[in-house]
């Protein structure tokens, strides 16, 4: 067991950290810094064009197909010390780097991983998410959005249906999309998975207004929207196996973060508590700092020891969401302590305090972090199932055909 | 980074758990309490022919000078065993008090016999209620006068190292007029502490001074690690129990109130294995991340343990509350793994103080 890197990784982790200490810094974003959205998906799509000119963009995908072809534990390395940088990555790169190049080089063909891959990215193309729908959230495989042949005989298939929860949909040039072919079979069976041109005529999507203020998701409707066949990955009937591959991706991408415990100890340490002391002195919130880093430390050597099993080639499988279960609640947890914290300031602070602003702001992301990616409760159904092997739910759907289900 | 446990770790943790397995089951238990034993001397015995005793201390007295991180995989195994044997007083704090804080004729005298299981030691560091880590008992003139309590495993053990005045350590054989010792009514019946009365006991002085936070913050990834074996335990023992008792028509495991409660349980088992490789990692190369990795691993350690002996229990229902099953055992081990070498708080505080910047360090 070593924690630290061997040469080589020191090596890369060095020559990553040089090339960032001379392109990162162009793009830093100001810390607390609110910008247009299309502001924000420009600069994101700026440094995605940095990166692939650096030769930092795809890193554990293959050579052939724009990457480098090297392995997860790089991929890490580098990432870490990107994260030192307040850059301008968010859902508007990663929904292509990690969920739709993942289905496409898996389950696509030779034809689409050429067309997609490189200029995904190269940041020539950003991509949404078009899964959830208004009755099919934990339960995905009930979606009702639908894909028929079109009857001119070009092989090209009519969608109709309402998706939701679809991160920079509005921004996006691409989507990937999973849609109900045959509902004369049991739900699981009857889907199909497809890439879609945003800009495809039948397309509307309205923004949602979220508890935060922002409107990052979207409703997406889609009216008589054509997509020709070469858009369909996998066989028809199989888009259940590609949202797994995209789900596995997600799970692993949003693991443990550094999430300012740190930044907050020192804001307790430096704040009196009118007893000559600091807000450090009080036992309780002692122990609920001590709590907080044992957790945090816990998740990040958790997700350290699941790199190394990718590294291995080993797959996680559902220990891969144990990580987001605990990081979510916790992280909760303490951006509601460091309200607490602040004291009355905490719920309504001077202008310019952008600190307690983000900490606002976190505190009330938190609670989508507990639902987006696999519910609280869905995560620890699959855990309890595929970690500890306890029984599956009871299922009145299974083998009804998905047209016979009530509801 | 490669952060698993290598192939030969992993081997001398099956080798652990299959000693443990062939030896411990659970009636043998049952049948140590009800003879009022001290401890399983023939399990004892067999730990000392794997030498897994000697595991950690160096060769050239007599043990394998082995790491932390395998001897971590043993406490694992013996946690998971629920094991009534004095391993963390005779191996994991005084052998190594001795190793840390020992003259060359105490190491010589000592640590051979403690690696083969021949001698039995003990580290008696608290005074009662009050400060965990009390240091009251004190030399005179060569002469140590003062009172320890509780002293796990001290019925049996040949030797002690006593935290004294000053912060320092002695060696006291246990063996002589002016000690006398005390079985206390113990909260785990498998782990017997004592009280110790020294009125003028011959006690040897150890030369090494400022080794006690090292001392407990191995120990503490040590203890780390044993919790951790103890509630991976008992989350099998809740799974295996709950698949197989029907109810309503069908397994109490089907029961999302159950899969819910138990996956809890394997998420915070796995967060503090992790932080207990950190710890071992921490404990064999790198002594400046070891304080902050210690608490850490000691206060998920708590955490998991205290979650999966209870919702054990809870799980087998009124059978789980009968001497016949066996969750007590891991009930009342939780208990005094949670208090022993300084509870949450203690930890929490250490935990605190090893955090970068000094104003941290204010209370």
């Amino acid at each position: 067991m070593d924690f630290n890197d061997s040469p080589e990784e020191a090596a890369f982790r060095a020559e990553a950290r040089a090339w960032l200490a001379a392109h990162a810094p162009v793009h830093e974003l100001p810390v607390g810094a609110k910008m247009p959205d299309t502001e924000e998906a420009d600069r994101g799509r700026a440094w995605m064009r940095e990166l692939y000119a650096g030769g930092w963009s795809g890193l554990t995908f293959p050579k052939a197909l724009g990457g480098r072809g090297l392995s997860g534990i790089e991929a890490v390395i580098f990432a870490e010390e990107e994260g030192k940088y307040h850059l301008p990555k968010g859902p508007f790169t990663s929904i292509g780097t990690g969920m739709a190049l993942p289905v496409i080089a898996k389950h696509g063909n030779d034809e689409q991983r050429a067309r997609f891959i490189e200029a995904t990215l190269k940041g020539d193309i950003t991509w949404c998410q078009l899964f959830s729908e208004p009755a099919a959230g934990s339960d995905l495989a009930g979606l009702r959005t639908k894909a028929v042949r079109a009857d001119d005989g070009s092989g090209d298939w009519i969608v109709n249906g309402q998706k939701v929860w679809s991160s920079w949909a509005h921004l996006t040039d691409w989507g990937i999309l999973v849609v109900r072919t045959d509902p004369t079979v049991p739900k699981h069976k009857g889907l199909t998975f497809f890439v879609v041109d945003m800009k495809t005529p039948g397309i509307e999507t309205r923004p949602i207004r979220q508890i935060s203020g922002a409107s990052e998701f979207n409703e997406t409707f889609l009216t008589d929207v054509r997509i020709p066949d070469a858009n369909r990955l996998g066989a028809e009937g199989e888009g259940w196996a590609c949202c797994m591959t995209v789900l596995m991706g997600e799970r692993l991408g949003s693991g443990a973060h550094r999430s300012g415990v740190e930044p907050l100890l020192d804001f307790a340490a430096a704040t009196p508590d009118g007893h000559g002391g600091t807000m450090l002195d009080d036992r309780s919130i002692r122990q609920q700092f001590a709590e907080a880093l044992a957790e945090e430390q816990g998740e990040r050597f958790f997700q350290a020891r699941l790199r190394t099993m990718v590294s291995k080639g080993e797959n996680p499988g559902a220990l891969a969401g144990m990580v987001k279960l605990a990081y979510a609640s916790r992280y909760q947890k303490t951006n509601g302590l460091a309200l607490e914290l602040r004291g009355l300031a905490g719920i309504a602070p001077e202008a310019g305090d952008t600190a307690t602003g983000d900490v606002q702001y976190d505190y009330i992301y938190s609670t989508v972090m507990r639902i987006a990616g696999g519910a609280d409760e869905v995560l620890r159904n699959q855990i309890a199932e595929r970690v500890l092997g306890m029984p599956g739910e009871v299922r009145m759907d299974k083998d009804v055909p998905f047209e016979k289900l009530n509801g | 980074m490669n952060f698993d446990l290598s192939d030969e770790q992993k081997m001398l943790g099956e080798q652990a758990r299959a000693l443990f397995a062939d030896m411990t089951p659970f009636d043998r238990l049952r049948t140590l309490i009800d003879s009022g034993a001290e401890w399983d001397e023939p399990l004892w015995r067999a730990l000392a022919d794997m030498g897994f005793l000697g595991a950690a201390i160096p060769e050239e007295y007599g043990g394998l000078g082995l790491g932390a991180l395998d001897l971590g995989v043993i406490m694992e195994a013996l946690g998971a065993a629920n094991a009534a044997v004095p391993f963390m007083s005779s191996i994991v704090l005084a052998a190594e008090a001795i190793r840390l804080a020992g003259s060359e004729a105490q190491k010589a005298a000592w640590l051979p016999k403690l690696a083969s299981g021949d001698a039995i030691a003990t580290f008696a560091y608290a005074e009662g209620p009050g400060p965990v880590f009390a240091t009251g008992a004190g030399l005179k003139g060569g002469k140590l006068t003062g009172s320890k309590s509780p002293v796990a495993d001290a019925g049996i053990a040949d030797i002690a190292i006593v935290l004294v005045a000053g912060g320092g350590f002695v060696l006291v054989e246990l063996d002589q007029p002016g000690v006398k010792r005390t079985k206390l009514d113990s909260f785990d019946q498998l782990r017997p502490h004592f009280r110790i009365d020294f009125d003028g006991a011959v006690a040897e002085p150890m030369p090494g001074v400022g080794k006690l936070d090292r001392l407990i913050d191995q120990a503490a990834v040590q203890a780390a690690f044993e919790a951790v074996g103890a509630a991976e335990a008992c989350l099998h023992m809740a799974r295996d129990y709950a698949m197989e008792r029907q109810i309503f028509g069908r397994p109490l495991g089907g029961f999302q109130a159950i899969k819910h409660k138990l996956a809890d349980v394997a998420v915070a088992t796995e967060l503090a294995r992790s932080n207990a490789y950190y710890g071992g990692w921490a404990a064999e190369s790198s002594a400046d991340d070891l304080p902050a990795a210690a608490a850490a691993a000691r206060l998920s350690g708590i955490k998991c343990l205290e979650m999966a002996a209870r919702e054990n229990l809870q799980v087998h229902g009124g059978i789980g509350y009968t001497f016949e099953a066996n969750c007590h055992f891991y009930y009342r081990r939780e208990r005094m793994l949670a208090v022993y070498l300084g509870n949450r708080g203690f930890w929490a505080d250490r935990l605190l103080n090893a955090q970068p910047g000094s104003q941290v360090k204010a209370a």
